[in-house]
């Protein structure tokens, strides 16, 4: 008997891997952790000089980078038709002859990526083709709503279809050291997400330390979220390599632990090509293998395809490239 | 593979740097190379092998060198060294810094040769050594302008030769010749013989910077030639390597005048306490221990964890062990290259292989098939008292023990005859700040490991060697102070002529611990004035030096008190002493036959409040180093002491030798003037009415031949310093290298006393040791 009609397998998690459960608030461990900001930083800085990918290698890890990426539009001038098209790009991200000439298959994003008043659109124009559309929440981006409305929201959008759950923490929760407070937020809005996977975004760039993002990211692991993920993408500082470093330790602890795989969403200001290889390198070597896959690795961007597309069909045909010649999103 | 399948496997697939580049040079050189003398290579002679590590290939056939290459070097070296000290600082700079721009425009060029010539990964080269290399060229040519105006008082010391080793070849020579050049000095340097194309590389710079021939030469070849360099008529011989060989050069320029840097061995603990942020600790390591496969002389190689996590903490190290990358040094996506030489390699198995305690855990690696590669290896539930917790492996082997509280952390830390670094990670400011004075090394590390630059000194104590490269503290090493010595002659005691002698007894005795002893060997001898028998001093003897080092070693407490407390004391001694002043300037005039007894006593009053001045205000400094956070360049005092003081001022040699090293928080084992010895026992009255703590000063009277020999190989002394008319320097030098104390002979000159030398004491008297505290939050 088939439990989930077929254009919603393509990369949900629950395929390959057991929801995260989440577990009691367990305060010393959340207590214990610790963050050396210079000793992350150092780190954070030597790695791109560390891991370098290249020719064949570098063209099938852009590939890869395009089938993690949640292709996202949240603007107020969104329309129907706007999403339309980043749907359309998400079915098609790489000209065809691009992936003739490297001999792949068809890929696809990893998903899409929408407001609320968008979801039921962009579900309409992914029918068929697998992609799951995630739906930023809660009074996204400041999360600063009635509380009430908050999950509200988070209900409304799973009944419009969308998939994964994108939802903002209450930063004053971590500022003030709150844990019980963030701890109960996050296990209502995982509750309120049923079926569909929940993102938590802890806008690590307004949570003041790098100690603040490694227990923010336990708590919310320990109340059952499925992805931890970095910021709105409207804060001063997105994702940085020291933030990622920070949650990426966060999830090795918590895994090994609990032997719970939670993903993770880097957003905002990844836009380079070369930046997603960094990040492809940083899962690989901290977390595994079994984490550069789209069901626990996404890439919160918008114009990172656009410059992965140049890349490719300069590995191709050895010449550089121009945006106009790849397809608009 | 195809890229469908990489696209499955995401594997990461090789990224070689090219080496055409680097082997294009050799080819231009013809790859067989002479030696870099008076601003032209030699001819290629008789020579050996230089091969890459990771392939056993030969890079380039370079040659063995002679005594006359050395003793061509040597004149070289020479002839140069008046005119390149006389071009003035601002002159020299140009240079250097000329040089430094070569360097960085041949960067990658530099980067490649050495990685092919070490075995490093190119990532190390490329982004650490390099680099490094080219920013102490930078800085000392900033340090060669301001020579005149900072150091007014010091002079060059002259030729300089000086011998590095492998593990960081351009960046051990950068050390060595920076700072020297800067100064004003010319040099003779050997590379060692595995790893020379790079030095060769910088010869060509040199002549491309346009630098005066002569002023830097290279010779190249094997510890023979280092044996030959040290034997030659150069001023200064600076060595970094392995203290069984720093050991030989330090008995070989015995005595010889010759100054000498050490910087050898170590088997740096890395500590890591229950509040530290624990993955960055095992990221730490990553850098201390498998950085450049081990192979580095201040490795983090003696993990200490606190016991309630250290299982967590070695299961995420074996975790993180395992995905380490071995291979290709110039694939720029390998943590861990190619071991040097397949002499090293065996070493290291060999090493590895005998011990039989604890669990070893060699990481899940992939290792290439040939080539000198050894996989990254962590062994735990290490004893202090087994063999791999003691000896230096100089490789990617990484040995752990657990502790339990801070102050057990310190004791093992300390618990080596090493001193070189030391690591630590606590996320408590009170715990680094109070545990880094506490270890015993040159260089501390917080939160960090392995932060090189050249504004912070680097350098050990112990037998780790002494003196430091970089910083100001490092000019030190490469500079005097000016000015011209007399010879200095054996000064004789009056001798009695049998005149009638007083019938009390007036026998001085011994003052150790505190307390007036009786001397060991039961003897004494007369001490005559002109005018007949002045009294008796006991004859000190090998016992007596032990048991006035125990008790030096027992005030360990003195070095921990304040600047403040130590100056106080050293007032009330001059204080007390002043009260008496004619007793012992008569004392002094009785014994010499002379009258310069006043004027002695009112110069010691004056050393005691220059030194009691000193003892809040010889500041260490913060240097400037490239990270956020500082390098605290902390002077700390050396430990014990032993000088044999100056046999022709009987109390201003004395206290001009003690009070600035009290004053810096050591504790001192004097023997008095030889000849003249009653001053410095009536001097016990006065220290024994001025609060100094027992042992923190100690005074032996006696033959200074007797002393000498025991004070310099006793273990427990961290220098000894000679201004005895016996000539001992040879002597005493030879013995100290037995723990490589800090030595500071007269080599038979005098030192005029009447000048006030404090700074030149103070110095003498302490270590810098530079604490690295990265922060921000």
């Amino acid at each position: 008997m088939q439990t989930h009609s077929p254009e919603r397998t393509a990369h949900l998690p629950q395929l390959a891997e057991a929801r995260n459960p989440g577990m009691a608030l367990d305060m010393d461990w959340v207590r214990a952790v610790q963050a050396n900001t210079s000793a992350i930083e150092r780190r954070a800085a030597t790695l791109p000089g560390r891991r370098s990918v290249k020719k064949d290698h570098q063209a099938a890890w852009l590939l890869k980078a395009i089938t993690l990426i949640d292709l996202t539009t949240l603007a107020g001038d969104d329309t129907p038709g706007r999403v339309r098209r980043l749907c359309a790009k998400a079915r098609q991200p790489v000209r065809a002859d691009l992936l003739d000439a490297l001999g792949m298959d068809a890929i696809t994003t990893g998903a899409v990526c929408v407001y609320h008043d968008m979801v039921e659109t962009a579900v309409d124009a992914l029918r068929g083709t697998g992609i799951p559309v995630a739906a930023v929440s809660t009074g996204f981006p400041a999360g600063l709503s009635p509380f009430h409305l908050r999950v509200a929201e988070v209900e409304e959008s799973v009944k419009a279809g969308a998939d994964e759950i994108d939802i903002v923490i209450s930063r004053r929760h971590v500022l003030n050291g709150d844990w019980q407070a963030l701890y109960g937020e996050m296990q209502a809005f995982r509750a309120a997400c049923g079926e569909a996977h929940v993102k938590a975004i802890l806008a690590t760039g307004e949570l003041g330390t790098l100690r603040n993002v490694a227990r923010a990211s336990l708590v919310c692991m320990m109340a059952g979220a499925d992805f931890i993920k970095t910021s709105t993408g409207k804060e001063g500082v997105n994702a940085t390599l020291p933030v990622s470093l920070v949650m990426l330790r966060a999830i090795r602890d918590y895994y090994q632990r609990t032997g719970h795989r939670v993903g993770y969403k880097p957003a905002g200001g990844i836009s380079k090509a070369k930046d997603a290889l960094t990040y492809l390198a940083l899962m690989k070597d901290e977390l595994g293998d079994r984490w550069l896959e789209p069901d626990l690795f996404r890439f919160g961007a918008s114009s990172l395809l656009g410059d992965i597309e140049r890349q490719l069909e300069h590995h191709v045909t050895g010449a550089y490239s121009a945006g106009y010649r790849h397809a608009a999103g | 593979m195809t890229v469908k399948e990489i696209f499955e496997t995401m594997d990461y697939g090789p990224a070689p740097e090219s080496a055409a580049e680097a082997l294009a040079w050799l080819v231009d050189q013809g790859d067989r190379f002479g030696h870099f003398i008076d601003g032209a290579f030699t001819a290629p002679g008789d020579g050996f092998e230089s091969r890459n590590p990771a392939d056993g290939e030969v890079l380039a056939t370079l040659t063995q060198a002679t005594q006359a290459d050395v003793d061509a070097a040597v004149t070289a070296a020479r002839k140069a060294q008046p005119k390149w000290a006389g071009m003035g600082g601002a002159g020299r700079a140009r240079y250097l810094y000329a040089i430094a721009r070569l360097l960085q425009k041949h960067s990658r060029l530099f980067a490649v040769l050495e990685s092919l010539d070490n075995g490093k990964p190119i990532r190390e080269s490329r982004d650490i050594d390099i680099p490094l290399a080219q920013r102490h060229f930078y800085y000392h040519a900033g340090m060669a302008q301001l020579m005149e105006s900072e150091l007014p008082e010091a002079e060059p010391l002259g030729v300089c030769g000086q011998i590095i080793p492998w593990n960081f070849p351009l960046l051990m020579l950068s050390w060595k010749i920076a700072p020297a050049l800067a100064m004003g000095n010319t040099v003779v340097l050997k590379p060692a013989e595995y790893t020379s194309l790079t030095a060769l590389l910088f010869a060509d710079i040199c002549r491309q910077a346009g630098l005066p021939k002569g002023v830097v030469n290279i010779v190249t070849g094997n510890g023979a030639v280092g044996e030959m360099i040290v034997a030659a008529e150069v001023d200064k011989i600076a060595f970094t390597g392995s203290t069984s060989v720093g050991r030989r050069i330090r008995e070989a320029t015995a005595g010889s005048g010759k100054e000498l840097t050490l910087e050898l061995g170590g088997k740096s603990p890395y500590i890591v306490f229950d509040d530290a942020d624990i993955d960055s600790a095992i990221e730490g390591l990553v850098d201390a221990i498998w950085f450049n496969q081990g192979q580095v002389c201040c490795a983090g190689s003696r993990l200490l964890v606190q016991e309630g996590i250290a299982e967590r903490f070695h299961d995420k190290l074996r975790a993180r062990m395992d995905g380490l990358r071995v291979g290709n040094p110039l694939d720029k996506c390998i943590d861990v290259g190619a071991v040097v030489d397949p002499v090293q390699l065996q070493t290291i198995r060999e090493l590895v292989d005998g011990n039989t305690a604890g669990h070893t855990h060699h990481a899940a690696c992939d290792l290439p098939e040939n080539g000198c590669f050894y996989p990254p290896t962590l062994i735990t539930g290490l004893a202090p008292s087994d063999p791999l917790m003691q000896e230096e492996i100089f490789g990617p082997v990484l040995v752990s023990c657990t502790f339990r509280t801070p102050g057990e952390a310190v004791e093992l830390a300390n618990n080596t005859r090493y001193g070189l670094a030391a690591t630590l990670w606590t996320e408590n400011v009170n715990l680094a700040l109070d545990i880094a004075p506490k270890l015993a090394a040159g260089v501390v590390w917080v939160n960090a490991t392995n932060l090189f630059d050249a504004a912070a000194g680097f350098g050990g104590v112990r037998e780790s060697g002494f003196g430091r490269e970089g910083g100001w503290e490092g000019l030190a090493a490469y500079t005097r102070p000016k000015g011209k010595r007399a010879a200095l002659k054996p000064v004789e005691p009056v001798t009695g002529d049998g005149a009638p002698v007083d019938p009390i007894d007036r026998t001085a005795k011994l003052y150790v611990g505190g307390k007036q002893a009786r001397p060991d060997g039961g003897y004494s001898r007369p001490v005559w004035g002109k005018s007949g028998l002045l009294g008796h001093v006991g004859l000190a003897n090998r016992k007596d030096v032990r048991n006035a080092v125990e008790a030096a070693a027992g005030a360990a407490a003195w070095s921990k008190t304040t600047g403040h407390l130590r100056a106080q004391i050293l007032y009330y001694i001059g204080e007390n002493l002043s009260a008496r002043a004619d007793e012992f300037a008569h004392r002094i005039d009785k014994m010499t036959g002379k009258r310069g007894g006043a004027a002695e006593v009112e110069a010691s009053i004056q050393r005691l409040f220059t030194a009691a001045a000193w003892a809040d205000k010889y500041d260490g400094q913060v240097h400037g180093v490239p990270i956020r956070g500082v390098a605290l360049a902390m002077k700390e005092p050396v430990g014990v002491i032993g000088a044999l003081c100056a046999d022709e001022a009987p109390l201003l040699g004395l206290v001009s030798a003690m009070a600035p090293a009290v004053a810096m928080g050591n504790r001192v084992v004097l023997a008095a003037s030889e000849p003249y010895p009653l001053a410095a026992t009536d001097f016990y009255q006065v220290l024994e009415t001025s609060d100094v703590p027992a042992g923190v000063v100690n005074i032996l009277t006696g033959s200074h031949a007797e002393l000498a020999g025991p004070l310099a190989k006793h273990l427990n002394v961290d220098a000894v310093w000679s201004f005895s008319s016996s000539d001992l320097s040879e002597e005493i030098e030879r013995a100290a290298a037995g723990n490589l104390k800090r030595t500071w002979v007269n080599n038979a000159t005098a030192l005029d006393w009447s000048q006030d030398h404090t700074r030149r004491f103070l110095q003498a008297a302490t270590e810098v040791k530079n604490v690295w505290v990265p922060y921000g939050e």
